[in-house]
């Protein structure tokens, strides 16, 4: 093995590039999870946004039309998950795994005259000055814009989150939904617009993959991305900020058994691709999970 | 105005009807799809749910029936009685190529020994390793608080790159020229589960109405059965009751883990043969869908068990026939599922129409 051959520069920042699809997931699935919906479907939305965002990229040109039908292709998806959970009560968790299923399918058929193909790539871009900086540039400012999309969607969560009146209602809604109807918000309308923010965020995810990562379609490539962006919805306690960190984290050791599978490690490859997932168990035995939103999971029937 | 009020009990009639009524559903939206999809929407149904039956060609589709319905029915028993309790296990998909290495790896270890006493000793292999891969989360739930979804689900993809890993060294054929996969199972007699292939019965079909008689006792007659029921229901009264939640977290998960480690062993000793990188098609996921299609029921199980594998077998005809690609089917059977959540909302609640009467 010759680990002179792996660049910390360059490893650093590709780290997040590796992150961003978890993160734009689970910065969704966070916002969902604050209004009290657990949707486990965040990989059916994350492939279906990956091939949506594909066709449309490829048909159009345009990378950034092709994010565009990815959210609107995650968000349509997550309807349904809300329809069946908020308006026929159905069970959330079976109703997740459901999406997952349905998603993975619909986008394997979508997908099939899209195999092959090259996706359209973000026309060069260079940050001004900043760029420019030694290692700290080619680090933190030499990336696709979305990079730096995901990063402000995470600031306008927490911003979102903790400063605005919406975000309170939508905070008081996960907290208490019976509290939050009996002071006279539409708990299954907040659910509703969370449900389909997460998916646009799943979609985003998922485009992020297709488009820029692979930047191919192949059935299935979301390889669990979304069961690893809940897992970091849990690691980072429902906080925003936390999410960015754990998301790095898992960009970092995905990024590093990438390297050392170039490098010629001693180790088998299949053993270093176990990696990421083996250290999301790991990190949900570790850490201690925060306080979940107190009505996280639980439907909501108005009886009375 | 359609307005949902809540029964006080569930609905004996829609038990029984919403996931026939799912069925249904699924038929007409799945025909609409087709139709979408520039196929004849009737011939296409035709084709998936009825030609495996009662074409003409179906003397060698029914065989297939009990190969495909096994594991599907096997793996979705053991789920059933941890869904009942609200313990998710949904990484069974990972159980089974655990307990399909671990049998495998005993038979092989053997070959080219003939004895009877082989193939009973893959068959506790197998058992043990989706027990093992199973005990992962349900140990980290009871120790640590993990979350059990997560956890069974990452161990899905470890065991994938596990089996990979298999097919591509220790257990590869050392006979087969360098290519991935280890030696054919189904041709090593003391190892092969076949009974007759023709017939399409292999031990683990045996297994399957073994496991279906024994959870229709377990449920309905033991306090087991009692205590499962009663922890999904109320997990509190359980408590009073003198349920150990942690204990029922273990004992379900080692149940669906040996049932879907011994699924596993069956389908590598028999229809799929030898450890290869993909012999998993996802029977551990469709089976979540069985399990709920048959309402955590045995019997209904066995019954949702059947028909999917109709589907898998239907899908493989389109495919052929009509060159309906294979992902059409994937979305069928999603669509089953949300279909029969959906329509579960008629079991739980009345829906009246008119507006709401003022209550007095």
């Amino acid at each position: 093995m010759d680990l002179s051959s792996i660049n910390p520069i360059l490893l650093l920042a590709s780290l997040m590039v590796a992150a961003t699809p978890i993160l734009l997931a689970a910065i969704g699935e966070l916002v969902v999870e604050r209004a009290g919906v657990l949707n486990l479907g965040v990989e059916g939305m994350m492939i279906t946004g990956a091939v949506c965002g594909f066709v449309v990229a490829v048909n159009s040109g345009s990378p950034w039309l092709g994010f565009v039908g990815a959210a609107v292709g995650g968000a349509l998806l997550s309807v349904v998950f809300g329809v069946l959970t908020q308006f026929l009560l159905s069970n959330q968790v079976a109703t997740g795994l459901a999406l997952t299923l349905f998603g993975l399918g619909l986008s394997a058929l979508l997908g099939q005259g899209y195999i092959g193909i090259k996706a359209p790539s973000f026309p060069d871009w260079d940050i001004p000055l900043l760029g420019d900086i030694p290692i700290v540039g080619p680090i933190v400012f030499q990336h696709d814009p979305m990079v730096y999309v995901g990063l402000i969607i995470v600031a306008g969560v927490w911003a979102f989150l903790k400063y605005s009146r919406a975000g309170l209602i939508l905070r008081a809604v996960g907290e208490n939904h019976e509290a939050a109807h009996a002071l006279g918000y539409h708990v299954v309308r907040v659910r509703m617009l969370a449900i389909m923010f997460g998916g646009a965020c799943a979609g985003l995810g998922g485009a992020y993959l297709s488009l820029v990562r692979v930047p191919q379609w192949t059935e299935g490539m979301t390889a669990g991305a979304g069961w690893i962006a809940l897992a970091i919805v849990v690691f980072a306690s429902w906080r925003p900020w936390r999410l960015l960190l754990g998301a790095y984290l898992f960009g970092g050791v995905t990024v590093l058994q990438l390297n050392l599978q170039a490098a010629g490690a001693a180790i088998a490859v299949e053993y270093l691709s176990m990696a990421p997932y083996l250290a999301t168990i790991a990190v949900l035995v570790i850490m201690r999970a925060g306080r979940a939103p107190g009505s996280l999971g639980q439907s909501f029937h108005a009886s009375r | 105005m359609i307005r949902l009020e809540k029964r006080p009990q569930p609905s004996r009639p829609w038990v029984f009807a919403t996931p026939v009524l799912a069925v249904l559903l699924t038929m007409l939206f799945g025909g609409l799809l087709f139709a979408a999809l520039g196929q004849n929407p009737f011939e296409t149904i035709r084709t998936i749910f009825f030609d495996p039956l009662f074409s003409e060609f179906a003397w060698f589709y029914r065989p297939q029936l009990l190969i495909k319905g096994a594991p599907l029915v096997l793996i979705a028993m053991g789920l059933s009685f941890g869904f009942r309790a609200g313990i998710w296990n949904i990484g069974a998909e990972g159980q089974y190529i655990v307990g399909a290495i671990c049998g495998a790896a005993v038979g092989l270890a053997f070959y080219p020994m003939e004895s009877f006493i082989i193939f009973p000793l893959m068959v506790v292999a197998g058992a043990l390793g989706g027990f093992a891969w199973a005990m992962i989360p349900g140990f980290l739930r009871v120790r640590f608080g993990t979350n059990e979804i997560l956890v069974s689900l990452m161990l899905v993809y470890v065991a994938e790159q596990l089996l990979a890993s298999m097919a591509l060294g220790a257990l590869r054929n050392p006979d087969g020229m360098g290519f991935p996969g280890s030696r054919n199972l189904a041709q090593y007699d003391s190892a092969s589960s076949w009974i007759s292939q023709s017939a399409g019965m292999h031990w683990g079909v045996v297994a399957a109405l073994i496991a279906v008689i024994v959870a229709y006792i377990a449920l309905s007659r033991h306090i087991f059965g009692f205590n499962v029921k009663l922890s999904g229901q109320s997990p509190r009264a359980a408590r009073f009751a003198g349920v150990n939640p942690a204990r029922l977290v273990l004992v379900c998960m080692g149940i669906s883990g040996v049932l879907a480690g011994l699924a596993g062993l069956f389908e590598i000793a028999g229809p799929a043969g030898q450890v290869s990188i993909d012999f998993n098609v996802g029977y551990g996921f469709t089976a979540i869908i069985v399990a709920f299609l048959g309402r955590l029921h045995p019997v209904g199980i066995l019954l949702a068990g059947g028909l999917m594998a109709l589907t898998y077998i239907g899908g493989e005809i389109a495919q052929s026939n009509l060159g309906l690609p294979l992902a059409a089917i994937q979305l069928l059977q999603g669509m089953l599922l949300f279909f029969l959540l959906a329509v579960d909302v008629l079991t739980n609640f009345r829906v009246q129409f008119g507006r709401k009467e003022v209550a007095s």
